[in-house]
């Protein structure tokens, strides 16, 4: 390590210590500033942060072995020893700046987003509490730490979704909103903290290195305990980045404002999943079973949420099951061995996935501010159309994003996706056929998408109404275009920056070579699948009132899409409903059984509260027969023991 | 006989020197200055004086010297890390109680100038009991405690429950140093030796005489920290004590008599060790059961504080019990008094606010309501209360820890769940005060001065600091046991 | 044998001294003293204590203020006999070490002189 390098990385505690102190200065002064300069505050904050970023990534360009950094012990108990300690590497850099980089992005659009409304100090101070969260939660050299970063971006996605706590469905949707992902991300947790337990149990360490170090030593492959171990992890995965089963809390969380829906629930939070997965690499691969299981969960997810999002109305909530589906082929990616282009999925989704919602949110703002304003309509593309002489700039990023993540070439999409397609080829034909119709539906409902909200004709009074958002708004979302245009220049096929760059980290040998069978499937597949949604959408535009035309073509599976596969009712019915009669009868038995206990307890207590004090009679003489009695039982101890 | 003249390192006791020094030069100042202007001046006296005991003391840490050696004899002064931590728990005692005093005095008219003199009296004597290597000067440092703190409990004269208070605390406090005294007396007949090292060399073969003696002092103590069944004078003197003395006191007196206690049955008597183990458990148990449960049905804070306090003398017993069979014991008896010392004051620094008048304001339910009128210092009480329940992230929690830790390593199964229940227990009262403040509507206000404030802030950062990061601090006071105890076992 | 007896003699003596003063004392007061007596000489107490009557009331706490101060005194003066005694042999440090006790004590005296403790009324 050169000494320049050793200065950069002295630098790594401002990572945190800027988006700390936007927060503290917000929390203290906020309530005295003119509102815009929390934002401004804020958003410094989180580039001067992606400064630092940069910092870390051009000291591993020098020497991309990493290193880490221990600002101090955190716990120090018995054995167990947990450092402050931070991983500095290719992979945490790399997630480090997607974070930091796209989340200046949206603060920025959030200045704009936001602008007008009374809780804008509070919501960029938990925009900020997030990033720290979510840095911690990237760069943590062990497992407590990590999960630290867990929590706090669990807490920031629970406090983000409920930030309208008193708008929603009878007033409590948005509350019940967030908390629903909160109690649904705490069985991923439970998950996550009994893989912890196993491991500091077995290994008796906690630490990354030793953990990945003695993991090889211990555990025989495909031993029981290092696949308990995995499958746990993997159910830690699947809460925080909406798997099967636990993906209904994501569709939901879309009542945070937008640029929440970004940053947490696109871009960044939801791949804390894909980020333990691939940081656990060494465990996983010591259990096939585990792998295999992590690849299947990741097809059918993003199997089953693509023809979810298919039939969806809700502008937002669309994106929100694309999400889920997209998160659903970097978990198989990476369930498959192929790290690289799990990440490189991750990278180019950051970029086109935080364009598609803020574009949504510019939507969303052009149609709030255009005069008429009713929230119920106001994310239904059916009342939506002809946005496209209205919101031109908006138009333009929203079609990049669109057909980047319908894989169209040569937009970033649809190299990362290759990527993942290709391995798939290799690796698991099953995973591979579900990959590829997740992969048609998704140009399929893009298309629709696309042609519902701009094209055609305004729908409703609304829509009319509508005009372009602010430049703070449209230069985030430009910059974000570029992104998504150029994003797959990252690891081209045959050049592979990424891979040679994250093989530091995640160990060499993953280059795939260009598979041209594959690319030339999913392509035509998905031209094939925009073409579908042109022939639906595009040829005759929906009217005001016409229904969708896919109702009649697909009968009873459009309303199978429509209500998510009833996986919220079976849920309801399955879990929720059996938990709450439980409740109920546990809490009748224990109205009957230990509420019974309980006062004969406190009865007791009573007594003998009331002849313990009767010993406390305040007289002198009573005093000193108790010190008497007192000495003669010390001595009695004394004589027998 | 040649009289050889002991060699004596006044730098070793400078700190008690200065401490007791001060207490000297208020009364001197008292002679040739108006009253008026030597109460206005004695808080300011009494805090430079800390601060440079404080330094001293600091500056001694890591270092081990005996001083006032007879000849031919074992030195009667020992300074040792175990000393210094304990040294500096009484410092910041004395700084805390300063702070939370200065206000207060003045405002319930009992400003006597005598107040900061017996404080600081009674501080030397605390910090000789961590530091004596001889019976005697236990003893004596026992006395130069207890005696300013008689006149202390009665400072509000002539109020007749302080009056009270004085009385019972004196005859009580005379009784039992009594006893000690007559345990020290059999000890010296048992071993032919007050001296530490040569009562430890003696002690076992002492036979029924040294069994006496141990009981005896073990009374001496337990009255001194208000074990049970030597506790029925706390909650007297605690209510009629003004407030101030009674925090002083619920810390100070409490830790100087574990003090003593750690040193002379950790160390003199450890080669007995198996012989008093059971007794001290049993005492801890049967404290700890009282404690926490008589304090349940107090309807007044101070005297809910006091049995509070007898309990958590129960928790530092039960360290004491596993000292003799873990290592951790002595370290976590440390680490739980240095935890209590904050988290104690600073629950009476927020009842020193809330008493109107004196004896006014000290019930229960005049904490109703007071999360709305004064929401900060509600929750600094709050964050109190969770701590003596020891719910984490506390101070009182990580002591509660490695007390139980300690506990368990001994071997002490029955005794730790004695410890769990009875915490359990202890929400009840605890929360109460919670529950009371933020559930409620009432009146009354908080008496808030930037003192007293900043001794509430310096609490609260340090039983956080204590909650969040208790492996470096229990590091140090791991040192502090260690380094005492191979010292004294040496001799 | 005599020797021993011999070693004793001091403590005969000291004992013949005291039941002399023990006798001479009351038979002065008796001889001397008013006739016929007062209620107040009578009383088992001359401190001002009343000897029968309820155990919980107020008593005049002057008496035992002097009393405090007279043990002091006589603390110190115990403390005193032996050094003075020993002087010789305990040398500057004996006298140091006295120094430091007598000024305290004087401080204390001092103090207590200040706060009025030795007016009577």
């Amino acid at each position: 390590m050169d000494a320049l390098q050793k200065l950069m990385f002295n630098f790594f505690p401002l990572l945190f210590l800027f988006p700390l102190a936007g927060l503290l200065l917000n929390v203290a002064n906020g309530r005295f500033w003119h509102k815009p300069i929390a934002g401004i505050i804020a958003s410094s904050a989180a580039g001067l942060s992606f400064v630092v970023a940069i910092l870390q990534w051009v000291a591993l360009l020098r020497q991309p072995d990493g290193t880490v950094i221990i600002l101090g012990t955190w716990l120090q108990v018995g054995t167990l020893n947990v450092p402050f300690a931070f991983q500095v590497d290719t992979l945490s850099v790399t997630m480090m700046l997607v974070v930091t980089g796209i989340g200046t992005l949206i603060h920025l659009y959030a200045i704009g987003y936001m602008y007008g409304d009374p809780g804008v100090t509070r919501f960029f101070v938990y925009l900020n509490l997030f990033l720290v969260a979510m840095l911690l939660l990237v760069s943590a050299a062990n497992y407590p730490l990590l999960f630290v970063g867990w929590e706090g971006v669990g807490l920031c996605s629970y406090l983000l979704i409920g930030f309208w706590f008193d708008r929603g469905e009878g007033g409590t949707g948005n509350a019940n909103a967030g908390r629903k992902a909160f109690v649904v991300n705490r069985v991923g947790d439970l998950g996550l903290i009994l893989a912890m337990g196993l491991l500091f149990w077995q290994l008796g360490t906690l630490t990354f290195d030793d953990v990945f170090a003695q993991a090889t030593a211990v555990f025989p492959v495909g031993s029981p305990l290092i696949v308990a171990i995995t499958l746990l992890l993997l159910l830690g995965a699947a809460g925080k980045s909406a798997q099967i089963p636990l993906f209904i809390w994501l569709p939901d969380a879309m009542a945070g404002p937008t640029p929440v829906s970004a940053l947490i629930h696109a871009a960044t939070m939801v791949t804390a999943g894909i980020y333990l997965i691939a940081r656990s690499h060494v465990l996983f691969a010591l259990a096939p079973v585990s792998q295999t299981a992590v690849s299947l969960i990741g097809a059918s997810t993003a199997l089953l949420a693509a023809t979810i999002a298919t039939a969806q109305f809700d502008i937002k909530r669309v994106l929100a099951y694309s999400t889920i589906s997209q998160l659903g082929f970097m978990v198989a990616a990476i369930g498959m061995g192929a790290y690289v282009a799990g990440i490189f999925h991750l990278i180019t989704h950051a970029f086109f996935k935080a364009l598609l919602f803020l574009a949504a949110g510019s939507v969303i703002h052009g149609l709030e501010h255009g005069g008429h304003s009713d929230p119920v309509t106001l994310q239904d593309m059916g009342q939506m159309g002809g946005l496209r002489q209205r919101m031109p700039i908006t138009f333009a990023v929203y079609l990049v994003g669109a057909l980047a993540l319908a894989g169209i070439p040569p937009l970033a999409g649809f190299f990362s996706k290759d990527e993942i397609l290709a391995a798939a080829w290799q690796a698991n034909r099953a995973v591979y056929i579900m990959l590829t119709l997740a992969a048609f539906a998704t140009a399929f409902y893009m298309g629709r998408q696309v042609w519902l909200v701009f094209m055609g004709e305004a729908r409703s009074e609304t829509a009319v109404s509508a005009h372009e958002s602010p430049p703070i708004m449209t230069i985030p979302l430009l910059i974000l275009a570029a992104l998504a245009i150029v994003g797959g220049g990252l690891n081209l096929p045959g050049v592979h920056t990424l891979g040679h760059w994250l093989g530091h980290t995640l160990g060499h040998g993953e280059l795939l070579s260009f598979n041209a069978t594959v690319a030339l499937t999913a392509t035509l597949l998905a031209l094939l699948a925009v073409g579908l949604a042109y022939w639906l959408y595009g040829r005759h535009p929906l009217g005001a009132a016409a229904t969708d035309p896919l109702t009649q073509r697909l009968g009873p599976l459009f309303v199978l899409f429509n209500q998510g596969w009833w996986v919220n009712e079976m849920v309801e019915w399955g879990i929720k409903r059996p938990f709450c009669h439980l409740s109920t009868v546990l809490a009748h038995s224990d109205e009957a059984i230990f509420a019974w206990a309980e006062r004969q307890l406190v009865h007791t207590v009573q007594r003998g509260t009331a002849v313990l004090r009767r010993t406390q009679t305040g007289q002198l003489n009573w005093n000193v027969a108790g010190i008497i009695v007192g000495l003669l039982l010390i001595w009695l101890l004394l004589r027998f023991s | 006989m040649e009289f050889v003249t002991p060699t004596i390192n006044i730098l070793i006791v400078l700190p008690v020197l200065l401490v007791a020094g001060g207490g000297a030069l208020l009364m001197l100042l008292e002679l040739f200055m108006a009253e008026e202007r030597v109460k206005q001046w004695a808080p300011t006296l009494a805090i430079i004086v800390l601060a440079l005991a404080f330094l001293q003391t600091i500056g001694l840490w890591g270092q081990t010297h005996t001083t006032f050696t007879p000849e031919g004899s074992s030195p009667m002064v020992i300074l040792d890390n175990f000393a210094t931590f304990l040294n500096v728990i009484f410092l910041l005692t004395g700084f805390f109680t300063v702070l939370i005093s200065v206000n207060y005095l003045p405002r319930v008219g009992l400003n006597r100038s005598e107040y900061y003199m017996l404080m600081l009296f009674s501080l030397s004597g605390m910090m000789l009991m961590g530091m004596a290597n001889d019976l005697i000067l236990v003893f004596l440092a026992l006395e130069v405690l207890s005696i300013p703190l008689y006149i202390l409990a009665g400072l509000s004269r002539p109020r007749p429950e302080s009056e009270e208070s004085a009385m019972k605390y004196f005859f009580l406090g005379a009784f039992s140093s009594a006893i000690f005294v007559f345990g020290i007396a059999l000890t010296y007949g048992a071993t032919g030796s007050t001296a530490l090292p040569a009562v430890l060399a003696g002690v076992s073969n002492g036979g029924a005489l040294a069994l006496a003696g141990v009981a005896m002092m073990l009374v001496g103590f337990g009255f001194k920290v208000a074990a049970a069944p030597f506790h029925m004078w706390t909650p007297d003197v605690y209510e009629g004590a003004p407030t101030v003395v009674t925090a002083f006191m619920s810390v100070g007196a409490k830790v100087g008599g574990f003090a003593a206690m750690l040193r002379v049955f950790v160390s003199a008597f450890g080669s007995l060790g198996q012989t008093w183990v059971p007794a001290v458990a049993v005492i801890a148990a049967i404290t700890l059961i009282i404690g926490n449960v008589v304090a349940i049905v107090q309807p007044n804070i101070k005297r809910m504080l006091a049995y509070s306090s007898i309990a958590h003398a129960g928790y530092i017993l039960m360290a004491v019990a596993a000292s003799v069979n873990s290592p951790d014991g002595v370290s976590a008896a440390l680490f739980y008094m240095f935890a209590y010392l904050f988290t104690n004051l600073g629950a009476f620094a927020i009842a020193i606010a809330a008493e109107r008048k004196l004896g006014e304001g000290v019930m229960l339910d005049d904490y109703k309501g007071l999360a709305k009128r004064s929401p900060l210092l509600a929750l600094a009480m709050a964050y109190f209360m969770l701590s003596l329940t020891g719910i984490p992230p506390t101070g009182g929690f990580s002591g509660k820890f490695f007390v139980f830790r300690a506990t368990l390593e001994a071997g002490l199964v029955w005794l730790a769940v004695v410890g769990v229940i009875t915490s359990v227990v202890s929400g009840y009262y605890y929360l109460r005060v919670v529950y009371l403040m933020y559930m409620y509507d009432g009146e009354g206000e908080l008496h808030t001065k930037p003192a007293l404030l900043t001794a509430v802030a310096l609490t609260v950062l340090a039983t956080l600091v204590l909650g969040l990061l208790p492996g470096a601090w229990y590091e140090i006071t791991k040192q502090a046991a260690l380094q005492g105890l191979q010292v004294l076992a040496g001799g | 044998m005599d020797q021993i007896l011999l070693d004793y003699l001091p403590i005969a003596v000291l004992i013949g001294i005291g039941i002399f003063f023990a006798v001479l004392l009351p038979s002065l007061s008796v001889s001397l003293g008013p006739k016929p007596p007062k209620d107040r000489n009578l009383a088992p107490y001359e401190s001002g204590m009343v000897a029968i009557g309820e155990a919980q009331r107020r008593l005049p706490v002057k008496f035992y203020r002097i009393a405090v101060l007279f043990i002091l005194f006589d603390v110190d003066i115990i403390l005193l006999v032996p050094w003075a005694v020993a002087f010789r042999k305990l040398g500057v440090y004996g006298l140091v070490a006295m120094l430091i006790f007598m000024v305290m004590f004087i401080l204390g005296d001092a103090w207590v002189w200040k706060k009025g403790v030795l007016e009577w009324e």
